[in-house]
């Protein structure tokens, strides 16, 4: 090939800055702007997801019917996880893969530019489709986020239609963007990057985005068994035509247990930045992380029937479920193990992203352990389908994925913007959002105890005190996430500058850049020298 | 160009409208095609979400093209570095096992029915309790030719599946037939890729086309077969388990030959225009990794559908 050809498009390419006005964001192949507007669309979607929260919670702050119709109430549950699990956290952490990967590898971009702004584009287009669904005639999804059959198909309103082809083309998204993500980490790495030298963010997002494309196109073919069942008379999920309505349940959760891993394996790398930053001392066990990352992986496949206990299901199916679930409590434990040995007589200091990640890994830790009290069969039979399990998947999600996605902003933001955020407020976001979070969902552990079941809008008077201390929780924790976004916008208006390692402890490829990070960066291989092992 | 050279100058494509409008395009046929799916259903016009579905599906597929007609322009003109070419191949290769897994849960399903569902169906183990209460009559069989209930589920006349084990029946079987097509194109294909990588352009364009009428001849005995199943077999999308497995199965798969003859048909017309030179010519082998990969996913078919 003619290097002068080359050359020129080097020069034509790389020698300038972003696109003016609204072209720049619609047209974009820089992997930085399609970071931000997944991280901007993400932030919209929690506060719309939250909305939907605050929906429920005030319907259920004292016992009755007080605000919504129970179907409407059923709807804003449904939406309220799918928009919280596709909408906000998936696409908050491929935004910050699409930010950091590049800068943490040293390659010049994306591995494939162009299909990164599809990934993105679909997003805005797939949740307009579903969101509207709330305003067609019979309502929305009122299924829950789960859509077991034959509730999401005998007896679903006329709008899944769009719920299937919203999910199916949301799906096409993350799977262009996870072999976008496989891609750029194997192919694009800077000479001298060895796997075993890669951040953990990197390596977690790999690991995480081989998931994706696992599990996506079963998700896929189970809403396109739904479609067929709904439309077309087969009878998949149909016992009169031979078919099996629990037939649903594992193909989806065949999907959803590895997807609960998809939105906390990027968690565990961030984490593992942020910890060492501030604990100044290198991550403790990073080949262990790495070994215990992908043996959660692999476990992530054979334990999905732990959501089905209670359907019904041979003895040696219980009793397998039951070990292999337990069994991802020892590479997790492996992990929060070397945390806590990263921070053992470290330097410690406690700015607003050490504060979220040290919150996510006592409260995590919490989501953890009912999680294994769940996977004994024979106490699932009393936990399933109550308010313990909302306790403890809002544990891991909520304290778990969303605070380390907000350690992750406080952490990341003075290399995006070019300015520190307000430390401040920085903290009393924290605080708000770590009491918020715990009156939020720990009265729920009672509540589920005691036998309140998941997904009602009203409930029986012994259970009142609990529900309005966790809808005080719920208004709290919302609108502390105001602050955050308060704190994002100051940010990027100005503030004290930010040197190029930000902060003192801070150790990798992208503390090397300036900041704000130069819209073009590693256009040429970064000194092998700067490249140290973790 | 060597490859430590080769990560200094990585082609970063300059701003492009492709994806957005390729965007607007997927929405306007999706939305389209929920509609017609629901005004179908209410008993309602499908004239208008018709053309909102066509429109769409126009745009897309216009962009489509002129995203690959520039990345092949792109590659032409020499900007594409063998670390990008490296990329589209490990893109493709994820890609065919995001397939890969897609069909995973469609045989999934079928593995779970038939081993699992309709046995319980038919009162087996402690799992079969309910089917004795709902369905005292029904016998587990495969193929599923009894409905549990009939009146909602009308019963097929037969199965579609491999009978005898003998030569006579094989040679009237079309679905043999068919297994025999495919893996003949595949070797036909592959025959077309050692001619391109040998230079003989004669050969390449005789083997594509005979590559592209096996595919073409596998699809209309497929159709055949249809028109035969819902005729004489009586097995329709609405006539219980069986039907639903076999023909979502084989429809997957037989859209997803027609993609791949379409995919070869325009490889064939880039080989008539002199693209693809025996040392780049990753469009081609990736046209071809996914032929490969749509043989193989009939084999397990032929296996699991027809043969056992």
């Amino acid at each position: 090939m003619s290097s002068a050809a080359i050359d020129h498009a080097h020069d034509h390419d790389h020698h300038h800055g972003p696109a003016k006005g609204i072209s720049r964001w619609l047209f974009t192949t820089n992997h930085k702007d399609i970071g931000t507007l997944y991280l901007w669309f993400s932030f919209a979607m929690f506060l719309l997801g939250g909305t939907f929260a605050l929906v429920i919670r005030a319907e259920l702050f004292q016992p009755g019917l007080q605000f919504v119709e129970p179907n409407f109430f059923n709807q804003m549950t449904t939406m309220h996880g799918l928009v919280m699990v596709f909408g906000a956290v998936m696409p908050a952490f491929v935004g910050l893969a699409n930010w950091m990967i590049p800068l943490m590898i040293g390659a010049p971009d994306m591995a494939l530019p162009r299909m990164n702004n599809w990934s993105f584009w679909i997003l805005p287009f797939a949740f307009t489709l579903m969101v509207s669904t709330l305003f067609m005639e019979g309502g929305g999804p009122n299924f829950g986020w789960t859509f077991y059959a034959p509730l999401s198909t005998t007896y679903a309103p006329d709008s899944v239609t769009y719920f299937i082809f919203a999910v199916h083309i949301m799906g096409a998204s993350s799977i262009m963007g996870a072999i976008n993500v496989i891609a750029t980490i194997l192919n694009m790495r800077a000479p001298g990057m060895t796997l075993m030298k890669m951040p953990l963010f990197v390596w977690t997002w790999l690991i995480t985005a081989y998931l994706l494309i696992a599990v996506m196109p079963v998700l896929a073919g189970v809403v396109t068994m739904m479609l067929f069942d709904i439309h077309f008379g087969t009878s998949f999920f149909n016992a009169a035509g031979g078919g099996d309505p629990v037939l649903f349940q594992h193909l989806f959760w065949f999907f959803g247990h590895p997807e609960v891993y998809i939105m906390i394996l990027p968690a565990f790398g961030i984490v593992s930045a942020i910890i060492p930053t501030f604990a100044r001392k290198r991550l403790f066990g990073y080949d262990s992380m790495v070994y215990a990352t992908a043996s959660i992986a692999f476990l992530s496949f054979i334990v999905w029937a732990h959501h089905m206990f209670t359907v019904g299901m041979p003895l040696a199916g219980q009793l397998f479920f039951m070990y292999a679930t337990m069994l991802i409590a020892v590479p997790t434990g492996v992990k929060v193990f070397n945390w806590v040995a990263t921070m053992f007589r470290g330097a410690m200091t406690f700015e607003t992203p050490m504060l979220f990640a040290i919150a996510f890994v006592v409260l995590f830790t919490i989501g953890g352990f009912t999680g294994v009290m769940l996977a004994i069969t024979p106490a699932d039979f009393q936990y399933h389908d109550t308010y313990f399990v909302v306790a403890h998947f809002h544990y891991v999600l909520v304290p778990g994925a969303v605070f380390s996605l907000m350690a992750a902003a406080y952490y990341w933001l003075p290399k995006w913007t070019g300015y520190m955020y307000d430390e401040t407020l920085g903290k009393l976001h924290f605080w708000m959002s770590f009491v918020g979070v715990n009156l939020l969902f720990f009265p729920q552990h009672f509540l589920g105890l005691a036998g309140m079941p998941r997904r009602i809008p009203d409930y029986a008077l012994q259970f009142a005190n609990f529900n309005w201390i966790s809808s005080v929780g719920a208004f709290l924790f919302g609108f502390s996430q105001l602050i955050l976004l308060l704190v994002v916008i100051k940010c990027i208006r100005g503030g004290k500058k930010a040197t190029a390692q930000v902060w003192e402890g801070a150790q990798g490829l992208e503390w090397t850049v300036p900041s704000p990070a130069p819209y073009h960066t590693f256009e040429t291989p970064p000194d092998p020298s700067l490249i140290k092992a973790q | 160009m060597a490859s430590e050279s080769s990560h200094s100058v990585y082609y970063v494509p300059e701003q492009t409208k492709y994806p957005f409008f390729a965007s607007i395009g997927l929405f306007f046929m999706v939305f389209g095609l929920g509609s017609v799916l629901n005004d179908v259903s209410a008993g309602d016009s499908v004239a208008v979400s018709t053309w909102i579905a066509l429109a769409g599906f126009l745009l897309l597929s216009f962009i489509i093209f002129q995203w690959f007609a520039t990345v092949i322009r792109e590659n032409h003109a020499g900007l594409n570095n063998d670390q990008l070419k490296r990329s589209y191949v490990w893109g493709m290769a994820w890609f065919i096992f995001s397939e890969v897994m897609f069909f995973a849960a469609f045989f999934g399903a079928l593995f779970y029915i038939r081993t699992l569902a309709v046995p319980w169906l038919g009162g087996e183990g402690e799992k079969g309790l309910a089917g004795e209460v709902l369905w005292p009559e029904f016998q587990a069989a495969w193929p599923l030719v009894v409905n549990p209930d009939p009146t909602l589920f009308t019963n097929p006349h037969e199965g579609l599946n491999v009978k005898e084990w003998s030569v006579s029946f094989f040679a009237g079987y079309l679905p043999f037939w068919n297994t025999v097509i495919l893996i003949t194109s595949s070797v036909t294909l592959h025959y077309a890729h050692v001619a391109l990588k040998a230079e003989n352009r004669k050969r390449l364009l005789q083997w594509m086309f005979v590559t592209v009428a096996l595919g073409i001849l596998f699809l209309a005995l497929q159709a055949l077969e249809y028109v035969e199943a819902y005729g004489h077999y009586g097995i329709t999308l609405d006539s219980g388990i069986y039907g639903s497995t076999f023909f979502l199965l084989t429809g997957f798969h037989g859209f997803h030959v027609t993609l791949g003859t379409f995919i070869l048909i325009v490889m064939l017309l880039r080989c008539l225009k002199g693209h693809f030179k025996p040392n780049d010519h990753f469009g081609f082998e990736a046209a071809a990794w996914y032929w490969h990969f749509v043989d193989v996913v009939w084999v397990g078919l032929f296996i699991f559908v027809y043969l056992l």
